[in-house]
Order: C-alpha cells, then structure tokens, then sequence
C-alpha cells in the first residue's frame, strides 16, 4: 500500500507538470507523452526482472498515475471526428507499439 | 507549489483506489480478461467529465483540479491498459486482446458521453 501511494504522488505531478508544459497548444501533447511514454517504461519493468515491491512503486503507484485513460477521453470528445480519430490512433499505435518494443 | 502537493495527493488516493478494485477483483475473477482495469477506466471515464462540470463553480479551482485531474485522473491508466493488451497479444490470445481495446475504447467513450450529459443535468 505504501509504495502505490508513494509513487502515485509523484506520478500525478509529474502528469500535471507535463500536461501544464505541453497542453496549451490546439493538440494535448502533453497526455499524449505522458501515455506513450508510460506505456513505454511500464513495458520495460514488467518485462525485466524485478521485485514485488518496485512493481508496486514504480509500476501500479507511478506509472499508474502518471498515464491517465479518463483525461485522453475526455479530450477526445471535445474535439472534431476527425482529429479524434487522429488522437485515438496515435495514442494507441505508438502507446502499444513502445509497450511492445520493450516488453 | 501548494497546488502540486494537492495534485499530488488526490493522486496518491487515486492510485491506491485503483490498487484497491484490482486487488478486491481478483477475489472473484479469474480470467484472462483484465476486468479490474475495463470497470477503473469506465468508473474514471464517467467520473471525468461528471465531476469536472459539477465542481465548477462550487468549489476553488485548485481543489477541482485535485480531485479531477489529481484523483480521477491518476484512477485510471493507459499504462496498464497497453501492457495488458500486449500481453494478451504475446499469449496467443488475439482474439480477447482485441475485445479488450475495443470495450475500453468504445465503452470508455460511452461513458465520457454519459458523464457529460449527468454533469449538466441532464
């Protein structure tokens, strides 16, 4: 429990500050990085070798909070069909693919 | 700085509800589907929307942005989410994967829809 919380702190500023930095343009690139990127760096730890407890730190706490599927959604609706399309699919196919390259 | 220290812990809470219906799932759900992560998303894809209009203007704004994007936010995750579907794809098992990623797309859309037109009342 400690180290979902822990990491879940960090990961929800971190999320904020990239979104602060980056989403104030026409397109939220800022989720966009935070997702890919994540799916990226949690592909690497499950599949390396580590222990119960980093998992929970850096995987389920971190990186859980740090990526968000509510937010990419929500922004999702706000836009026209066919830039949510585009957004969808970029975030799917490079979020996945980092995810596979790694994992 | 006291608006991250409150992000941060909405986030804190937010994470450790979703460790909490990932835990209580595996009690009663066996499968290879990733149920516990589908109910997070859909919960967190209503929630979103919901409590983002409802919360305007009845609270400070820095308070909102905790709750919305400090908790619900870090509630749901797409980490999770592609790590699974990769693993199911490496198991064989193409067929749920794609189930999977269809459900939370088109469901978690859904409920966006659905907790957009509750947070305006109607």
């Amino acid at each position: 429990m400690m180290f979902v919380a822990i990491g879940g702190f960090f990961g929800a500023i971190a999320r904020f500050w990239v979104s602060n930095q980056l989403n104030k343009k026409p397109f939220p690139f800022g989720t966009l990085l935070v997702n890919v990127l994540g799916a990226f760096l949690l592909g690497l730890l499950i599949g390396s070798e580590t222990g119960e407890n980093s998992r929970l730190l850096f995987g389920t706490g971190f990186l859980g909070a740090f990526t968000t599927f509510s937010t990419w959604l929500f922004e999702v609706k706000k836009m026209d069909v066919k830039k949510a399309v585009f957004y969808i699919a970029i975030t799917v196919a490079a979020g996945f693919l980092g995810t596979w390259i790694v994992m | 700085m006291l608006l991250y220290i409150l992000i941060g812990l909405a986030g804190m809470i937010g994470a450790l509800l979703r460790y909490t219906v990932s835990i209580t799932t595996a009690f009663w759900w066996e499968g290879n589907f990733p149920l516990a992560t589908l109910l997070t998303n859909y919960i967190g894809c209503f929630l979103l929307p919901f409590l983002t209009l409802q919360l305007t203007d009845r609270m400070i704004v820095s308070m909102q942005k905790a709750i919305t994007t400090g908790l619900i936010g870090s509630f749901t995750t797409f980490s999770t989410f592609s790590v699974e579907t990769i693993a199911l794809l490496e198991t064989g098992e193409a067929i749920t994967a794609f189930g999977y990623v269809l459900l939370s797309i088109a469901g978690g859309l859904f409920f966006v829809h659905l907790g957009y037109k509750r947070g305006r009342g109607l």
